[in-house]
């Protein structure tokens, strides 16, 4: 991974020394603001289904069986797929996947796709590479039509446009496609469900996602709202279908816990408007399968951070996310936002790209009891904090850090030293508010940009006890 | 111990072993209620006295390697949890008030040391104040009087990796003259998250000042809560508004030693 897979115009806000201006990144205030409504939708929607837990359990047993057996259902479904007249292809990383993807359209001579969303097409950066070849791509999803006309990256992993308000789609319609200005939601997809409608009839080949393939059948399934996925994989005589390595199950008899969890979890519906189920191309039509791996595999190397693997994209967790809701997508640099964005992006990027993402969380635990299939998020967090702190080049691996934290345990290890130390930060604490700003420094300066300093009275506890109270039990002389 | 998951925000359920008046209990004062807070503690040690439990205070005691943990300095941490863990071998029951710190005990000693069952057996017999009243001694009534309006904020660790949701509610409930006012979007973080505050201050800030919103909205003239470190952080929020400056950040013990 010598190439830096970040977004060029974004980059890792988190990176950066300071985030200066909250909500900036994210585009607008819509962000937070609809975030927290699904939040809300997905609370009131747990309240009043108790089977919710059981189900969580079933889709994360299912999830751990197929992440534990994953080379040996991959075989399984590569087979079944064959035997189906699919063709399978398979790629280690973004780019062969992208040639991959680049060659059946030179075979089959395509001039024009039309893409349902996919996730790992954004990892792929497929629209740019089917650009640069001179193939016209259009995205269908509504939300990834209007970040494609706007020429920017989503910020939701299921509401790619969860930042902007509908009069900044009216204002885009208007400017991009010529149409009046109007902010009724009804119209608004009036006019994208207008403009989609020819490019599904002209386009020669269609791409899409999966959400789960079956290994016991050979066959996948697409689920989604719009209907856009079933005209885009049906309509052009080539379906060219990608997926993560990872979102194979066993059999397709476990279809319905997901599906009883996915769309509650994304969109608080009980199921979404299709659910598809491909078993391979009609007769005289082609369809292929681009497996990819594209740093999965350095995910299931470590038998603690494969569980980050179940994910199932839902977006609970960025829902829940009180630091999502305040930075918005883009803050997190690539596809993944959100907490899961915050542990899947350092090990898909890299540490050195992505190595402070982990550190930008309260571990408040939100997400942990949302995921509908049991993902430990803050766990991984602090493991990959940690990892992060022991990576050479990563921005928590500073001397700096080293040496707070040397200090830290130096002070800790013996009961001595840290009253001395902690009555030398009591004693600096008196004149904490005498210090001018600009000599507010590092975590004093932080801490001091909107709270108080606390000002301790009366003596620390231990000499209050050693005044007043004995122990009376033996104390533990090891 | 057996877990079992409820809905949102209502994780494990603990099964604690009984306890008897001969068992060896000692009290952890985290560090910085230790050389900050000290009152808290103090009226900790009064509230134990009137229930009659003898308690310790084993004086190499320093900080439960919490702040270490969370930074990804495991090898800092290891160095303070092995401390912890020999301070503390010889107690049955270690009380700590302070749900983070005691999530950190019980729950997190096992990332640090997973093969080492002394550590995390001591970890696990650590248990925050609330949690030991209500559930261990079976106590919601302390006969504490506080005429004033308070509000009450749970840290998230205490929260949702110890599932501690009702057990300060039933006790500041039962204190006389004392009227409680349940604070909006409880589940939501204040936003300290120990070394996230200064390394995000900006962030931090803002999710404090929703917090303090919600605070004030209450109108109670007390925010209490079993975690002195949020205490911290939206105390220190709310002195720099003119606005709510009035409003008291307090450690639930303080208000049940009050009579």
């Amino acid at each position: 991974m010598s190439e830096s897979k970040l977004h060029p115009q974004e980059g890792f806000p988190f990176q950066k020394k300071e985030m200066h201006d909250l909500c900036v990144c994210g585009g607008s205030p819509a962000t937070a603001a609809s975030a927290r409504r699904s939040n809300d939708a997905y609370t009131k929607m747990l309240e009043r289904t108790p089977e919710f837990q059981q189900w969580r359990e079933n889709a994360h047993a299912v999830k751990r069986f197929a992440v534990q057996h994953l080379d040996q259902l991959l075989v399984q479904f590569e087979q079944n797929l064959q035997k189906k007249g699919i063709e399978v292809l398979w790629a280690a990383d973004a780019e062969e996947a992208n040639r991959l993807v680049l060659e059946i359209a030179k075979k089959h001579d395509v001039k024009k796709v039309v893409k349902s969303k996919s996730l790992v097409s954004e990892e792929l950066q497929l629209n740019k590479a089917f650009r640069a070849n001179g193939i016209e791509s259009v995205e269908t999803d509504l939300g990834e039509f209007i970040i494609q006309l706007a020429g920017q990256r989503p910020t939701h992993v299921v509401i790619p446009a969860l930042h902007l308000t509908a009069e900044q789609i009216g204002r885009l319609f208007e400017e991009k496609l010529g149409e009046k200005f109007t902010a009724v939601h009804e119209e608004l997809t009036a006019i994208a469900r207008k403009h989609l409608r020819n490019h599904f009839l002209t386009a020669d080949m269609g791409v899409s996602g999966i959400n789960f393939g079956f290994a016991d059948t050979g066959s996948f399934t697409v689920i989604e709202n719009e209907g856009n996925a079933g005209l885009s994989t049906s309509t052009p005589p080539v379906h060219v279908a990608l997926m993560g390595i990872e979102k194979v199950i066993p059999s397709v008899r476990y279809l319905p816990y997901f599906l009883s969890v996915l769309p509650r979890s994304a969109t608080d519906q009980k199921l979404t408007t299709y659910t598809h189920i491909f078993h391979g191309p009609a007769p005289g039509r082609k369809m292929y399968v681009v497996l990819i791996d594209n740093g999965r595999t350095n995910v299931l190397e470590d038998p603690f951070t494969q569980n980050t693997l179940y994910c199932i994209r839902c977006g609970a967790c960025m829902n829940s996310c009180p630091v999502y809701h305040r930075v918005g997508g883009w803050a997190y640099g690539w596809i993944y936002p959100g907490p899961i964005g915050a542990v899947l992006n350092p090990h898909l990027c890299g540490m050195k790209d992505a190595g402070k993402l982990p550190f930008a969380s309260s571990l408040c635990e939100k997400c942990a009891h949302v995921c509908p299939v049991k993902i430990n998020l803050p766990e991984q967090l602090v493991h990959l904090r940690n990892i992060s702190a022991r990576t050479p080049g990563s921005p928590a691996d500073s001397v700096y850090q080293k040496l707070l934290w040397r200090t830290w345990s130096f002070m800790n290890v013996r009961a001595g030293r840290f009253a001395f130390f902690m009555g030398l930060i009591r004693l600096g604490t008196r004149f904490a508010r005498f210090v001018p700003k600009p000599l507010r420094i590092l975590e004093f300066g932080a801490w001091t940009k909107g709270r108080a300093v606390p000002t301790p009275k009366g003596q620390a506890f231990r000499n209050w006890w050693k005044k007043n109270r004995k122990n009376t039990q033996s104390e533990s002389k090891k | 111990m057996p877990m079992i998951q409820r809905i949102q925000s209502a994780p494990p359920v603990w099964k604690y072993p009984e306890y008897r008046p001969t068992d060896k209990t000692a009290i952890f004062v985290p560090c910085y209620i230790d050389q900050f807070y000290p009152h808290a503690a103090v009226s900790m040690v009064e509230i134990l006295d009137r229930l009659g439990v003898r308690i310790d205070f084993p004086s190499g005691q320093t900080c439960c390697g919490q702040p270490a943990f969370n930074s990804g300095a495991w090898d800092e941490a290891r160095k303070v949890v092995r401390v912890f863990a020999k301070t503390f071998a010889d107690y049955d029951w270690i009380i700590c008030p302070s749900g983070s710190c005691t999530a950190m005990c019980r729950v997190f000693f096992e990332h640090l040391f997973p093969d080492d069952p002394e550590i995390t057996g001591v970890g696990k017999r650590v248990v925050e104040l609330t949690e030991f009243l209500v559930n261990v001694l079976g106590v919601t009534e302390l006969g504490a009087r506080f005429p004033q309006k308070v509000t009450l904020h749970i840290g998230c660790h205490g929260r949702r990796e110890l599932g501690i949701t009702d057990q300060p509610v039933k006790l500041l409930k039962n204190v006389r003259d004392l009227e409680y006012i349940e604070l909006p979007h409880m589940e939501d973080c204040c936003g300290f998250g120990g070394t996230f505050s200064v390394k995000f201050p900006n962030l931090s800030l803002d999710m404090g000042r929703a917090k303090c919103e919600n605070i004030a909205s209450t109108g109670a003239s007390v925010v209490a809560s079993i975690d002195t470190s949020c205490l911290m952080h939206i105390g220190g929020i709310l002195q720099l508004d003119p606005q709510k400056k009035k409003i008291r950040p307090m450690h639930i013990a303080e208000i049940l030693n009050c009579r």
